[in-house]
């Protein structure tokens, strides 16, 4: 009886003085974190894709948190939630959100394999990464499309696929979030994170070769070939820069005309979304491409 | 008999064109010549388009320390500096010469008397070395790394002894073999110079024993040198590594990265180096010219020709028989690390030391299956590291795995590939790995 007495008070006693200084200890070391990390983490989408730019979502709350305490919210944007995800967050955090215009993958190649001819045949790991460390790849296009899917397989969210048409990747723009994890995966540089624009619509340059205009003439039926005719439609709005033979247009100046697709010779300006055309306007701006392109070309 | 002491393989040699002897190729119609033949910094034009040029001219100036100069091979007239593919498939800046006649610079010697150093008591280590560089040699084994670099061991680094590279462990080529057996003489005093030019008193020559005639050959003729030593070595692929050769030759270990052969007292320059450095330093002629190995199991009549730098090699394959009909891949050097070409307009730079056509049936590559764990290319790796493991790490893009099992020591030397029985592209995907953990140690050291 006495020994079992014994063992009882001695292992209550110590378990008394470890709860003891457990407490004190867990006082005293005590991570105090702002409980609105945890609900502004909570109205995220927990994809952790670091499209944001941060590790993951609750970086990306802590980094909300500590904007909202330097009192503004600015740049700090969710691309998979867009929008309505950054309002809860303002609730939250008590601030106004920051508008933001949505924003879509765009792959800026359009050398299919009907545009752009293969001259060689690729039989290494079918990676992009590796296949561009040969240099040219397999087509007469060093910018291009490499067509081995490294961005498909970095797509957390189903938005990118490959069509074995072209042989180029597709962006499926209702599921795509701008996340960026494309664009990154991309050695060449193609995919570019770019404004969706009004109802979808946008005009972008759908080339990467900066290659002068008879080399990346030769490459590729549907090449930029840096004539600069695209820029001189667009002087009054400023929105194409031409640089390295590459003609660019900025989605924030675009105002949408369409004017630069109609001039330019080699249909690498191409209008997303748009309702058709009347008939009449569609053919000649990629039929008449091979004649015209001869004299920019010469004239480089 | 003496090899290295890990890993290796052996492929088949083939060495199809040992019996040919070196001849002559045609001089080209166009020469090109890139500014991208060496490692290191670009070499900078100094001609202009319609100037006059001769055998000897020189066309760039050396970019930087680490870069060589380029002299012309023909003699012509500049017809432009412009961007042309090479043999890297990418554009890059190179003067191309229209050829007219056959004019040498008149300070170059064309005789073909021996000079020995005992000749010219006036050569010391610094003029060598001034001369080779000006010269623009640089390693021929195809590495193409700037020889006077080597020849200037960095403060702290004592040069021990000289070790000349005649292993030509990769197969099919024969460049070097058929150099030992036709410029025997003058290889030897191209290796005593490099030896003045380190200030050292020994030098072996390393030959693989699959080239009985050349060992002999050496041999005797090194009885005169008391100094240098002819080192025949048990054929194993990768034994013309410099490290690999260094194991072989003088058993001592070369550390991992950034440890240099001349941390352990070794100067390594290929047997080609030393012709060429014969030629500039005696007869004060610039690197103009190599010798390539044009060969192939189709290929009609396999040669070791003596061709100008700058010359296409479509025109070298016509000299050798044509392009086979079932030709499925040109490679640029060896099968084991040359590149397959994607034109054969490609001119010939200096680090061209074969043209290896390939029939359809060897030049496809098999359905790469899953890996078995047989650990097969981790007992081949001549650097002792896990091909498997540093592949896998790449293909996950775990950077930091890849680093810490020594991706950068790999020599890209392709026995793990040539060895794994389910045909995986371990190198491939290794090569992206080095690529990128070597920037990410330079963005850490910039930092």
């Amino acid at each position: 009886m006495n020994v079992i007495l014994i063992a009882v008070i001695v292992l209550g006693v110590i378990g008394l003085v470890s709860a003891l200084v457990l407490y004190i200890i867990s006082n005293k070391f005590a991570v105090h974190e702002d409980p609105r990390i945890a609900q502004v983490s909570e109205v995220l989408p927990q994809a952790n894709c670091g499209g944001c730019g941060y590790p993951g979502c609750s970086g990306f709350a802590a980094a909300c948190v500590k904007a909202a305490d330097g009192g503004s919210l600015e740049g700090k944007l969710c691309p998979v939630g867009g929008q309505p995800v950054m309002e809860q967050v303002a609730g939250i955090l008590g601030m106004a959100a920051v508008a933001s215009a949505p924003k879509v993958a765009v792959v800026r190649c359009n050398g299919s394999c009907e545009n752009r001819p293969r001259n060689a045949e690729f039989d290494g790991a079918v990676s992009c990464r590796v296949k561009n460390m040969t240099g040219m790849g397999d087509t007469g296009c060093g910018y291009g499309c490499l067509g081995c899917g490294d961005c498909v397989a970095k797509c957390q969210f189903g938005a990118i696929s490959m069509n074995p048409e072209t042989g180029l990747p597709v962006v499926d723009e209702e599921k795509c979030t701008a996340c960026g994890a494309c664009a990154k995966a991309c050695p060449r540089g193609i995919i570019e994170i770019r404004l969706k624009g009004p109802k979808g619509r946008r005009v972008v340059v759908l080339c990467n070769n900066k290659d002068k205009g008879a080399i990346a003439n030769k490459a590729c039926k549907a090449s930029c070939i840096g004539c600069g005719k695209c820029v001189k439609t667009c002087e009054k709005f400023e929105a194409i820069t031409l640089e390295n033979n590459l003609a660019y247009i900025d989605a924030e100046k675009c105002k949408m005309c369409r004017k630069c697709e109609e001039a330019c010779p080699k249909g690498a300006i191409h209008a997303f979304n748009f309702p058709s055309r009347k008939p009449k306007a569609e053919e000649p701006a990629t039929q008449s491409a091979p004649e015209q392109n001869v004299e920019p070309a010469k004239a480089e | 008999m003496k090899t290295f002491h890990i890993g290796g393989v052996h492929p088949a040699e083939n060495k199809l064109s040992a019996g040919s002897p070196i001849r002559e190729a045609a001089l080209p119609k166009q020469a090109v010549f890139s500014m991208f033949q060496h490692i290191g910094a670009p070499a900078k034009p100094v001609v202009q388009k319609g100037d006059v040029v001769k055998v000897g001219t020189l066309l760039a100036e050396a970019g930087g320390f680490v870069s060589a100069p380029v002299y012309s091979s023909v003699s012509g007239k500049v017809n432009k500096i412009d961007a042309v593919m090479d043999a890297s498939g990418t554009r890059r800046m190179a003067v191309i010469v229209d050829v007219e006649g056959d004019e040498w610079e008149e300070s170059i010697d064309r005789s073909k008397d021996l000079v020995r150093l005992s000749d010219r008591p006036d050569l010391d280590s610094k003029t060598i070395v001034e001369k080779i560089k000006n010269a623009g040699i640089v390693g021929l084994g195809g590495a193409t790394f700037p020889c006077h670099v080597k020849l200037t061991p960095p403060p702290g680094s004592k040069a021990e002894c000289v070790i000349i590279n005649a292993v030509e462990c990769e197969p099919y080529l024969t460049a070097d073999h058929r150099l030992m057996l036709e410029h025997a003489e003058e290889i030897l005093v191209g290796v005593d110079l490099i030896m003045k030019a380190v200030n050292v008193t020994k030098g072996y020559i390393g030959i693989e024993n699959n080239k009985p005639d050349a060992i002999k050959l050496m041999t005797e003729k090194a009885s005169q040198y008391p100094n240098i030593e002819v080192v025949p070595l048990k054929v194993k692929y990768p034994q013309g590594g410099e490290k690999q050769l260094i194991d072989a030759v003088i058993g001592r270990q070369v550390p991992a990265p950034p440890a240099i052969p001349i941390s352990v007292g070794a100067v390594v320059q290929n047997v080609g180096t030393a012709y060429a450095i014969y030629e500039a330093v005696m007869k004060n002629k610039p690197l103009i010219d190599r010798i390539i190995t044009v060969t192939g199991k189709s290929v009609k009549n396999p040669s070791n020709l003596l061709a100008r730098l700058g010359t296409p090699f479509q025109q070298l394959i016509d000299e050798c028989g044509g392009l086979p009909e079932d030709t499925g891949k040109i490679i640029g050097g060896g099968p084991m690390m040359g590149k397959a070409l994607l034109s054969l307009e490609v001119p010939m730079t200096k680090g061209s030391s074969g043209l290896l056509i390939m029939n359809e049936k060897e030049a496809r590559r098999s359905e790469p299956q899953p890996c078995i764990r047989c650990a097969k290319c981790v007992s081949a790796c001549p650097m002792g590291l896990e091909p498997f493991l540093l592949s896998k790490a790449a293909a996950l893009e775990e950077w930091e795995v890849a680093e810490k099992n020594d991706v950068v020591s790999c020599i890209e030397c392709g026995s793990c590939q040539f060895t794994c029985p389910s045909k995986r592209p371990l190198l491939d995907m290794i090569r992206v790995g080095k690529t990128t953990v070597m920037g990410i140690i330079r963005s850490r050291a910039a930092k």
